[in-house]
């Protein structure tokens, strides 16, 4: 390379799970545009396969790489790789989850699959993103596609609330992460997260600086994790959102949020860790501390899914602060199994809605498992596993995540997440309870939903099993992702 | 380490968990071929189990009958089981219990009886893998998971009062063991990563970390035994508990929190042990003599006999802890008395816990209530029955002869050694326990006959005969000869004081 400015040929294969999801997305676009299916089938079944052919084409050209392209900009390597096979799985489960829901609701559009696709497009460029303006993009694709997502039942003034909220409340954030950004450009003088690296190990006059950014940058990072105490939105947007938008949000953007944080703070400012350690120790405590109490209280069940995902986002920020390869595996590990729990579960209260009928209250699953003992299982499986029985991966994913936490010296975070999660078990009991305990007032709704969907649904209700009973490879993929 | 010739433990461990499958995929459709599996599989599991003892060599403390396998090699967790002479009894009590268990509730169900026999059946092999798991985190896995069959059996067989009990009941022991979850995580960070227990015995930690890692522990096992205060989850479960579940509660569950002492707290912690063991003493002597107390003022028959279980099981805990206090009296002799008396206090009150229970439920099937005071003259309607109620409550009231005395004897005798107090102390037990088990049987059992409802009671069948005969066997046998047990167990427990003192 002679001069900076010299033009290299970026590596275009390198990118090729973003290039093929892009021009997939359009092709569902124009496809959907000339289909007369009122059902728009051919937009579900091209939207499954993009997203099924992407997850192959990144581990086929991603997995076991670590290499940037595009002068640096994009970068793929192996726990990328998890990450965004882990996004375009839970956009998988959404969308055969949502099918009937959303037809139901006369809000199943084409615009639906284009613009989940395009958030999930945004997730895959945020996770591979290794420049500030590349990470930023990536955020606001994903984030201007879930406003967007929430305020599709635009006939539902809760909806609307729930849209105006998010998106005023997520401008906030984005713009707190770009004024961090801009403070670290102003230090640096590059946009380069490399680069910002080893500026950040050798501060000097501008440490003062650097740090604001930092803060700004945690902020702005917290709101898209949804962490106590910028976690605002999150119940309103669960409960106002149409459900398999609200499963979207609740799964495969927490993946990004964690592959934001690893990219930019992780990775980016990990010379900084003693000072970011202590902030997100914060988070933590808040979110464990603040979740669980409010989510006792909660008689819908999305609701009571958005105050325990404050829990859960408490548990992740304590694999992450403990950095090393340990914690990043074990938070990567959480977040991924989290989500697909959390996504089944959503799964299962789209099972049990029908048309003009939403089953988001906790007394909806009275008795439960007279009604559909399989179903039950499923849901007992998934709620024992968010409170961490062992026999569940839940179990594993806070484990795994204990054990970083005290192997970093931070035993009385270690115990008062331990603490948090017997307060958890309370609520995640009180469902079980009344799937096997109590009568059902009249009838109580059925499992509806077609057969690929109750396929589905069952293959990821018992992979949380299986995944508990056998976590060996998944937690040593996790692990060999941050093997230095 | 004597490793197995073929997989006997694991057997043991998912033979019954296959079962209870096997009878839940049955369903509540083929009742019949569901209870027939299910009572098969309990006594065909029952009759492996005695394997253990035929092929136990008792002249060492060696595990025995051990397996490992690598089961997430990332983490080096390994499926890693063997008995000593300490688990091996208690592995041996369980799938007995649960055989009894399975005839007693023979055609008793009628609620979704499939699920019921599954219960109990997983529950059989999750309480057989706490006691022969080797690694932290099986052992943790099992721990925990057991609650969930429980939580359940409660939930949906019990009595009227029956959500708030088992909620109360898992809350209250899944706080204890999260607990613990810290505390082996702990363990094994600086056992250098490795999650064998026994790799945790011996190791060089300050007494301040001993301390903490002694109060999580004590904290998991003093509410699984349960220990006064943290006992207040045991009176509720057990009252609204069906009478199976009640049974493996006392004879079994109640068991994994003084295993659980001799397993992880005296080895792992000494120190620990030694600094607290005041605290263990006095929260000891408290079950026994509180708790006795409260016992004698229970209306209702299972809330007395639960109530008495505590006491008991503050002998095994005075037991296990008062061997400090005796090495500082006479330097070593009376500490294996000690913790041999507490082990086979707990053998002893399986049999005689699960046979007062079973007794409480042959009454409260033909009566439907177990208030004492809608009893009176038991015995004019039902003499066999009153025959086998009376020993049962002998030998919970601690009469020479019986197991119940073999145990309580043997502690309180230990127990002089250390302080004369502390035996004392103990020693009312024998005139509480008297007090609260023949003044029940007074009332239910003697007297005019009560009512037209007792009037119409019926003796126990074949079926109910068969348990308490059995029942009442084993409680003679250990009460007469207790010596095949206290031989497989005195070569580990003799270990377990050399491991003590070497961490002092």
């Amino acid at each position: 390379m002679t001069t900076a400015d010299a033009f290299e040929t970026p590596d275009l294969m390198l990118a090729l799970p973003e290039i093929w999801l892009l021009a997939m997305a359009c092709l569902v676009l124009v496809v959907d545009l000339f289909s007369k299916d009122r059902d728009h089938t051919p937009a579900f079944w091209l939207t499954q396969f993009a997203l099924v052919s992407t997850a192959l084409i990144t581990i086929n050209v991603q997995w076991g790489v670590d290499a940037t392209t595009f002068s640096g900009t994009y970068v793929a390597d192996a726990f990328g790789t998890i990450l965004k096979v882990a996004a375009l799985g839970l956009g998988f489960l959404g969308f055969a989850y949502s099918r009937d829901y959303m037809r139901d609701r006369g809000l199943l559009t084409g615009e639906f699959y284009i613009l989940s696709l395009f958030a999930i497009l945004g997730m895959l460029v945020t996770i591979s993103a290794h420049n500030l303006l590349t990470l930023y993009l990536g955020v606001e694709l994903m984030s201007l596609c879930f406003y967007a997502l929430v305020a599709m039942d635009r006939d539902s003034p809760r909806a609307s609330e729930a849209a105006m909220k998010y998106f005023v409340l997520g401008a906030l954030a984005s713009g707190m992460l770009l004024y961090g950004m801009s403070m670290l450009y102003g230090t640096t003088g590059s946009l380069d997260l490399a680069t910002i690296r080893e500026a950040a190990a050798t501060l000097e006059d501008n440490r003062i600086l650097f740090l604001f950014g930092l803060v700004f940058m945690v902020v702005g990072v917290a709101f898209k994790f949804g962490a106590v105490p910028f976690h605002m939105w999150v119940p309103d947007v669960y409960h106002g959102a149409p459900t398999p938008v609200t499963l979207m949000i609740a799964t495969a953007s927490k993946v990004a949020a964690v592959g934001l944080f690893l990219r930019l703070i992780g990775e980016g400012l990990e010379p900084l860790i003693a000072d970011w350690q202590q902030m997100i120790a914060l988070l933590a405590v808040l979110s464990l501390l603040v979740g669980n109490t409010v989510a006792l209280v909660q008689t819908n069940i999305k609701r009571m899914l958005a105050y325990s995902t404050f829990n859960h986002m408490g548990f992740i920020f304590m694999g992450l602060l403990a950095g090393a390869p340990g914690g990043y595996g074990a938070a990567v590990f959480y977040a991924v199994t989290y989500a697909m729990t959390v996504a089944a579960a959503f799964g299962i209260v789209l099972l049990l809605s029908r048309k003009n009928f939403e089953a988001d209250q906790l007394t909806d699953f009275r008795g439960l498992n007279e009604r559909s003992p399989l179903y039950a299982f499923i849901m007992l499986l998934l709620m024992i596993s968010l409170t961490g029985i062992p026999g569940t991966v839940g179990f594993y994913a806070k484990w795994l995540v204990l054990k970083a936490t005290v192997e970093a010296g931070f035993v009385w975070l270690a115990v008062l997440a331990v603490v948090g999660a017997v307060v958890g078990a309370f609520y995640y009991l009180r469902i079980v309870r009344l799937m096997y305990f109590d009568k059902p007032e009249g009838v109580g709704p059925q499992p509806t939903g077609s057969g690929g969907f109750r396929a589905v649904l069952t293959v990821n209700g018992l992979a949380v099993l299986a995944l508990g009973l056998f976590p060996g490879a998944l937690v040593a993929i996790c692990m060999a992702a941050f093997a230095p | 380490m004597l490793e197995s010739s073929w997989p006997l433990l694991s057997l043991l461990i998912w033979l019954p968990i296959l079962g209870g499958v096997v009878v839940l995929a049955l369903g509540d459709d083929r009742e019949e071929l569901g209870r027939i599996v299910a009572l098969g599989t309990a006594a065909l599991t029952f009759l492996f189990s005695l394997g253990l003892i035929t092929g136990f060599q008792s002249g060492t403390a060696a595990m025995q009958f051990v397996e490992l396998r690598s089961w997430v090699e990332a983490l080096n967790v390994n499926y890693h089981v063997g008995v000593d002479g300490i688990s091996m009894p208690l592995v041996v009590l369980t799938t007995f219990s649960t055989l009894l268990v399975m005839i007693a509730s023979w055609r008793r169900v009628t609620v979704k009886p499939a699920m019921f026999q599954a219960c109990f059946l997983m529950l059989n092999g999750i309480m057989v893998g706490v006691f022969s798991a080797l690694d932290a985190i099986l052992f943790y896995v099992f721990f925990e998971v057991m609650l969930v069959p429980m939580f359940l059996l409660i939930g949906i067989w019990g009595g009227a009062n029956r959500i708030y009990a088992t909620i109360k009941f898992f809350l209250y022991t899944f706080i204890g063991s999260v607990m613990m979850l810290v505390a082996l995580v702990y363990l094994q960070f600086q056992a250098g990563g490795s999650f064998h227990i026994l790799d945790f015995y011996g190791l060089d930690l300050p007494l301040n970390a001993q301390i903490w890692l002694f109060l999580a522990f004590l904290l998991a096992f003093a509410i699984k035994v349960p220990m006064w205060p943290v006992h207040t989850w045991l009176p509720d479960a057990h009252v609204q508990a069906p009478t199976g579940g009640s049974v493996i509660l006392a004879a079994i569950m109640l068991k994994i929190g003084g295993y659980g002492f001799v397993r992880f707290s005296l080895p792992v912690v000494p120190e620990a042990s030694m600094t607290l063991d005041w605290l263990m003493i006095a929260l000891s002597l408290i079950a026994v003599v509180y708790i006795g107390l409260v016992a004698m003022m229970q209306q209702d028959m299972k809330k007395l006999i639960a109530y008495s279980s505590i006491a008991h099981m503050g002998f095994v805990t005075l037991g296990f802890f008062v061997i400090f206090a005796i090495a500082d009296r006479t330097g070593g002799s009376g500490m294996l008395l000690a913790l041999e008396g507490g082990m086979v206090q707990m053998i002893s009150h399986g049999f005689i816990s699960a046979a007062m229970f079973l007794c409480v439920g042959v009454l409260y099937d033909r009566m439907h209530t177990r208030e004492i005071a809608d009893y009176g003259g038991v015995a004019h309607r039902m003499p066999v029955f009153a025959g086998f109620f009376v020993l049962f409550a002998m030998a919970n009231a601690g009469l020479p002869g019986t197991s119940g005395f073999v145990g309580e004897f043997m502690v309180i005798l230990a127990a002089f050694q250390a302080n004369f107090w502390y035996a004392f102390a103990a020693a009312t037990t024998l005139i509480l326990g008297a007090a609260y088990t023949l003044w029940m049987v007074r009332r239910v059992m003697y007297g005019e006959v009560a009512n037209d409802e007792v009037a119409k009671l019926e003796d126990v069948d074949r079926r109910e005969l068969t348990v308490l005969a059995v029942l009442a066997a084993a409680v003679l046998w250990l009460g007469l000869y207790p010596a095949p047990l206290i031989e497989i167990m005195e070569p580990s427990l003799e270990n377990l004081l050399e491991i003590v003192a070497a961490g002092l």
